[in-house]
């Protein structure tokens, strides 16, 4: 088990916030991070620089041991990172198997001009994965069609169909109705541990992260204010302050 | 498969009815050969409209390839029409590559606008350049052989009708392919979700590079076929405004399937011609009204237009 992911000094500021102070940070693989912390915690900008959306004002980050520091983000997903968002990004005109379909083509690398989009690809596969975040009967309307939930589902679907080594969700279940939360992440993890994915999602629900993760980061201003096993971290006297406020 | 059926007999019909009109009233010709060098640009349009990028300077690619062609035939007055073809083509190609580096950097207005001023910048040169180029008074092509065979007028207008429809029946089957495919699929996803594209691996620039490069050959072998019907160039081949006419008729004909280039062309054309029969001098009138008839009544153009009845007639089992 090696580190997959890992930070060193990784600092950013917008103006005068400072939205990561000095991280440093690692994940091995196999583990299942959850990520907690108030609104502009700094979570997603964490996110957005070590995929290279952003880059860093100062520090390094290397991912399955290359330095990609400053690299953008389609050269980091092929190393092996998948990514899905806090808000969708989706192919709204394509329809819900369409875009898995375009998922898996760009998996190759090579895009083929003159095959069909819809044989260039395995289709037991698209049909395994619609069938995993329960959008088989939607796979022919198109995106922009789906409901907020559903969309966040695509949308971490769309990411996982690259058969990543990494997977990082920005709050996968925001959206989703409260009752389905638990059946989508139990399946979700199910999914990741049968590919072995290792697993990094952002969450606001306690249950889910103390029932779904096997280690929680604690985001406070921009810096890691606790990391560990979730018992501990939940149970963590700046953590029951400043995030869950029962202290 | 109603709808590709309906495609396959618009298709049939269509060819059909150039070559009959084109055989029985000889005069028509020249008219329907432009048609087609206009569906065939138009093409190339649309694969750019399927980006959400609309390029205000395209007919510069046509540009490149006709005097490429006027070059060459008045050079070395020996060399077949099929191979000046070819050569415009491959110039328009080159010219499209590199230009493409450049311009697949831009978005939206920027596209458009760069395109624009990129086919200004040659248009001015062409003009300036009198003793090379003619200046706006064009260069004059003689007649070439075709396949090595000597023609007369009426008999090159015939090839060269048999040879353009042939060209845009499989140039427009090569881009309905191309258009679903894995990577015009990944081109239209520049339209919606450009973020998306690159956290799936994919350069957003690469994509609309290979588009563009295509948009250029085809508007090239439209400008190549153009300047052999028309036995001349001028540089109003590459102005804006016939830049802006293909992105009418792609907007007129819709880019939801390559067929829908070609059906904006022949209306475009037919209302050309009737209003040059009927409305002297009023024909930008028709057109326009043409247009705002179809933004209102069809967004999505003629072919979306056909594309909803069919799937609404399927649907009710029809
Ligand atoms: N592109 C940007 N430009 C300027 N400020 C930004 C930008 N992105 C984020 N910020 C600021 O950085 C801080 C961290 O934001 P971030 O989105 O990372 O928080 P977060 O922990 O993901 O919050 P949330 O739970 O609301 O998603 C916030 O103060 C935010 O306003
Ligand atoms: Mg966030």
């Amino acid at each position: 088990m090696g580190v997959l992911i890992r930070t060193e000094r990784l600092s950013l500021n917008f103006g005068g916030v400072i939205a990561a102070d000095n991280i440093d940070f690692s994940l091995e693989e196999g583990e299942r991070l959850a990520v907690i912390g108030q609104n502009g915690a700094g979570k997603t900008t964490f996110i957005n620089i070590c995929t290279g959306f952003l880059k860093p004002t100062g520090g390094r980050v290397w991912f399955d041991g290359k330095d990609v520091t400053g690299m953008e983000p389609r050269h980091i997903v092929r190393l092996g990172l998948g990514r899905s968002f806090q808000l969708p990004q989706l192919f709204l005109d394509h329809t819900v198997r369409q875009c898995l379909e375009i998922s898996a083509a760009a998996r190759s690398g090579k895009l083929s001009f003159l095959l069909p989009l819809a044989r260039s690809v395995d289709a037991r596969e698209i049909d395994h994965t619609l069938e995993l975040v329960g959008l088989r009967d939607r796979s022919h309307e198109l995106a922009s069609s789906l409901p907020e939930g559903q969309r966040k589902l695509l949308d971490v679907a769309m990411a996982l169909m690259l058969n990543p080594k990494l997977l990082i969700m920005d709050e996968p279940t925001s959206g989703v109705a409260s009752e389905d939360k638990h059946d989508l992440m139990a399946t979700l993890m199910r999914a990741l541990d049968e590919r072995k994915v290792t697993s990094w999602f952002v969450e606001h629900d306690v249950d889910i992260v103390s029932r779904y993760a096997t280690r929680v980061a604690a985001w406070i201003a921009g810096k890691v204010a606790a990391d560990g096993p979730p018992a501990e971290v939940l149970a963590s006297e700046a953590v029951r302050r400043e995030i869950l406020g029962t202290a | 498969m109603a709808r590709l059926y309906d495609i396959r007999v618009m298709t049939v019909l269509g060819s059909l009815l150039c070559l009959i009109l084109g055989l029985a009233f000889p005069w028509s010709k020249t008219p329907i050969i432009v048609g087609l060098c206009f569906g065939i640009a138009t093409l190339g349009v649309a694969a750019m409209v399927r980006a959400g990028q609309v390029s205000f300077g395209h007919a510069m690619y046509a540009c490149i390839a006709g005097y490429t062609v006027a070059f060459l035939a008045r050079a070395w007055p020996q060399l077949d029409g099929l191979l000046l073809i070819l050569a415009g083509v491959g110039a328009s190609l080159l010219a499209g590559a590199i230009v493409g580096v450049f311009v697949v950097r831009y978005r939206g207005i920027f596209f458009g606008m760069l395109n624009l001023a990129i086919s200004m910048v040659l248009f001015s040169v062409i003009g300036k350049f009198y003793t090379l180029t003619g200046g706006t008074d064009g260069l004059r092509i003689n007649r070439p052989t075709l396949l090595g065979f000597e023609f007369e007028r009426a008999g090159f207008e015939t090839v060269l009708l048999i040879g353009t429809l042939a060209a845009a029946i499989g140039l427009g089957f090569l881009v309905q392919r191309y258009f679903q495919s894995a990577s015009g699929e990944a081109l239209a996803g520049i339209k919606t979700n450009e973020t998306r594209l690159e956290y799936l691996g994919l350069s957003a620039r690469r994509v609309l590079w290979n588009g563009y490069f295509f948009s250029a050959g085809l508007v090239g072998l439209s400008g190549a076929l153009f300047a052999m019907v028309q036995g001349l160039v001028t540089p109003d081949m590459g102005s804006w405004l016939r830049s802006g006419e293909f992105v009418f008729i792609a907007i007129l004909g819709g880019s939801g399937h390559a067929i829908g280039a070609f059906l904006g062309a022949a209306v475009f054309e037919l209302v050309k011609l009737f209003a040059a029969a009927y409305m002297t001098g009023v024909w930008q009138l028709l057109l326009g009204v043409t247009l705002i008839f179809v933004i209102l009544v069809a967004p999505e153009g003629i072919i979306g237009l056909l594309m909803k009845k069919s799937a609404l007639a399927t649907r009710r089992g029809g």
